[in-house]
């Protein structure tokens, strides 16, 4: 089933590239939408069973794979929606189409692979067809946009390749070769840790492009903000779970390894430089798309850190980024609604949207409560999580200057929304406004009501999957 | 012979700093190419020759052919001026790279390891930094891709070092290539050259944090 699903996947994108016909496209989008679930469902059926040597559906990557799943829906929607209203030519919307299928099969493929290098060839996949995504609009900015994002996540691709030839040497000391991770596992004692630590380095330095953390975070900022906003939407949430992936694939090896706490440190580092730079950004940013995109740095940030703290910190981690993943889309989704009644991302050009279109307003403001987490949220919820385990493993410190930087990121955040929904802007013509239909909102109550619904009540089988996939961590 | 051909390598690098013309960057390109080739071909003897014959090809047609050829043409054709346009004068940028293959010496030599062939390490290693060198202080984008073929050419000398044992690794870094290839093209056949009518980084400067 994965060769079918991988075979038709990409084959559909190829035959959406070719075919330049709107019925036929959008026929073949529909069919691929079908054929993501079906696999999606399969491999429900099929947890833990391994296909095609490289691919096994997992606790970790079967979660993430229907979180994507999910989203992809509304993605080719609000996608519809935003090629029909722009100035759309048969050639930009196959592009658009060819490669945003091509992204959701890399992205899918990625999740599930077993193998560090076939994370690897999907992830480049994945910066090849994002790319075609942010160059959409084929202007100046957008070049820009793209080159930078190329060139930032071909040198970090190269880092991970680099971060995989150390591992091999590694692991020629257990005197094995294959880069499995379950191998990788076994052998995790025998390893040798003056590459195993360069490896990590890189390894992890390379895959931040992905994920949204410093260093390498700003090649997504710029790729969100020049992306059409349904793109951006799933490179704000579905890739940097990919990116999550295969940095916690590694660390699960890593963790059973002498280097543990050494690994947590270089985490930690780099998740508090995170949050700190999206607090800095965050209250100087006047531009929508790249303050979304910097809260998106600050949630990877908060992430990781729970990932470092170990503990129930490991569950606050992959619930975190699962409800991330619904609010941060969810927002990017609304911006298209913002963007037609404005015409602006500046927040300057922005404001009284309650009046504008009142469905689009609750989405900004529930996605706004969600975001920062606050109480009623199911994203306070993981996020209480995150803080619990930081006051279990004694980072009283860190945990109260983590709690600042959120504090200013919600004074600056709640300051910029509050402007949008409800200050009028300056010199605003209004008579252009278009009447925008609420049921365009209705995918985005949706998604910000999965995100309260497996943050407060969680089914059980939710949280026995979270459960499950944190077992190869130790305690 | 391999080392022979290595420590060429590692010249080239020097006199890769001390370039004045981007034409002179191409030729070097391709040179290191040809040199790969022959190290491929003396390095992987353990492996299946037609895998052998696959990685031997691909070096010869991208890196040393392609690649290169492709740059020369882009030149042309948007009119890129022939100077590489240093941030730092060509001396001190042969100092930089001498002290960085200094480095990597004495770093390898504090490595113990018998699974490694120092000198792929040292080779390797200088050649990442020099790349990321160049990338940092040359001022037009087709440098930074320059830079960035550099820096892919250390690497797959890496892969060298460990590809009889893991001869899939050597694929990979052959995948790495063909990526970085088809980005070079997709991107600039795109006509970047058009739309930054001079090729300057200086002007990727219109999506900021304001």
């Amino acid at each position: 089933m994965t060769l079918f699903y991988l075979i038709a996947a990409y084959l559909t994108s190829g035959l959406i590239f070719v075919n330049r016909k709107r019925s036929l496209n959008y026929a073949l989008v529909i069919f691929f939408a079908i054929l993501q679930w079906s696999f999606t469902v399969y491999s429900c059926y099929h947890h833990k069973s391994t296909e095609l040597w490289y691919f096994t559906a997992d606790s970790l990557g079967l979660l993430l794979l229907i979180t994507l799943s999910i989203i992809s829906i509304p993605a080719f929607y609000h996608s519809y929606l935003y090629i029909k209203r722009h100035d759309e030519t048969p050639q930009s919307r196959s592009i658009y189409f060819a490669s945003m299928l091509t992204l959701i099969t890399s992205i899918t493929a990625a999740y599930l692979a077993n193998h560090i290098a076939v994370v690897w060839i999907f992830a480049e996949l994945t910066t090849l067809s994002a790319s075609a995504l942010i160059y959409h609009h084929r202007n100046k900015l957008a070049l820009e946009g793209t080159w930078k994002y190329v060139f930032i996540c071909a040198i970090s691709i190269t880092f991970v390749f680099i971060g995989i030839l150390f591992l091999s040497l590694s692991l020629q000391h257990a005197g094995s070769d294959d880069l499995s991770f379950t191998n990788l596992m076994a052998n995790s004692e025998n390893l040798n840790p003056f590459w195993l630590r360069l490896a990590f380095l890189f390894i992890f330095t390379g895959f931040t492009a992905k994920l949204g953390l410093v260093p390498m975070y700003t090649a997504g900022i710029d790729a969100k903000d020049t992306a059409p906003a349904p793109a951006a939407a799933l490179l704000s949430s579905v890739l940097m779970n990919m990116g999550f992936v295969a940095i916690f694939r590694f660390y699960a090896v890593i963790s059973h390894t002498g280097l543990h706490s050494w690994a947590n440190f270089i985490i930690l580092i780099a998740a508090m430089l995170s949050i700190f730079v999206a607090t800095v950004y965050m209250t100087k940013m006047m531009n929508i798309k790249r303050m979304f995109a910097y809260s998106s740095i600050e949630h990877m940030g908060l992430v990781m850190v729970g990932l470092a703290m170990g503990g129930v910190g490991y569950y606050a981690a992959i619930l975190h980024i699962i409800l991330h993943s619904f609010v941060k889309s969810s927002m990017f989704f609304q911006f298209t609604q913002l963007y037609r009644v404005f015409q602006s991302k500046s927040i300057y050009h922005v404001g009284n949207y309650f009046k504008y279109n009142p469905a689009g307003a609750i989405v900004l403001l529930v996605g706004f409560i969600s975001a920062t987490a606050m109480p009623p949220s199911g994203l306070f919820v993981s996020e209480f999580l995150i803080f619990r385990a930081m006051f279990e493993a004694n980072y009283i410190v860190l945990l109260i200057l983590v709690l600042l930087m959120l504090t200013i990121i919600i004074w600056a955040f709640g300051k910029n929304i509050f402007k949008i929904l409800f200050t009028p802007p300056v010199g605003f013509n209004e008579s252009k406004v278009p009447v925008i239909s609420p049921w365009e909102s209705l995918s985005q109550f949706i998604l910000l009501g999965f995100a309260f619904w497996l943050g407060l009540n969680p089914p059980r089988i939710f949280t026995e999957l979270i459960n499950d996939a944190i077992t190869i961590l130790p305690l | 012979m391999i080392n022979l051909l290595l420590i060429v390598f590692i010249i080239s690098l020097l006199y890769l700093s001390i370039a004045n013309r981007l034409g002179t960057y191409i030729k070097i390109l391709s040179f290191q190419g040809f040199i790969l080739f022959g190290v491929t071909y003396l390095q992987l003897q353990e492996i299946n020759p037609w895998n052998l014959g696959v990685i031997m090809l691909e070096t010869i047609v991208f890196k040393a052919i392609a690649v290169p050829y492709f740059l020369s043409y882009l030149l042309k054709r948007n009119h890129i001026t022939k100077e590489a346009e240093p941030y730092l004068p060509n001396f001190l940028s042969l100092v930089i790279v001498t002290f960085i293959i200094v480095i990597t010496i004495l770093l390898a030599n504090s490595i113990k390891d018998t699974h490694l062939d120092k000198i792929f390490f040292v080779v390797a290693l200088s050649t990442l930094f020099v790349g990321l060198y160049i990338i940092a202080t040359r001022r037009k984008i087709i440098t930074h891709v320059m830079g960035y073929l550099i820096i892919e050419n250390g690497v797959f000398v890496l892969s060298l070092a460990v590809g009889n044992e893991m001869p899939m690794l050597v694929n990979l870094g052959i995948m790495l290539d063909i990526f970085a290839s088809v980005l070079i093209l997709g991107v600039f056949l795109n006509k970047i050259g058009d739309v930054f009518k001079d090729v300057s980084v200086d002007q990727l400067n219109k999506l900021k944090d304001y």
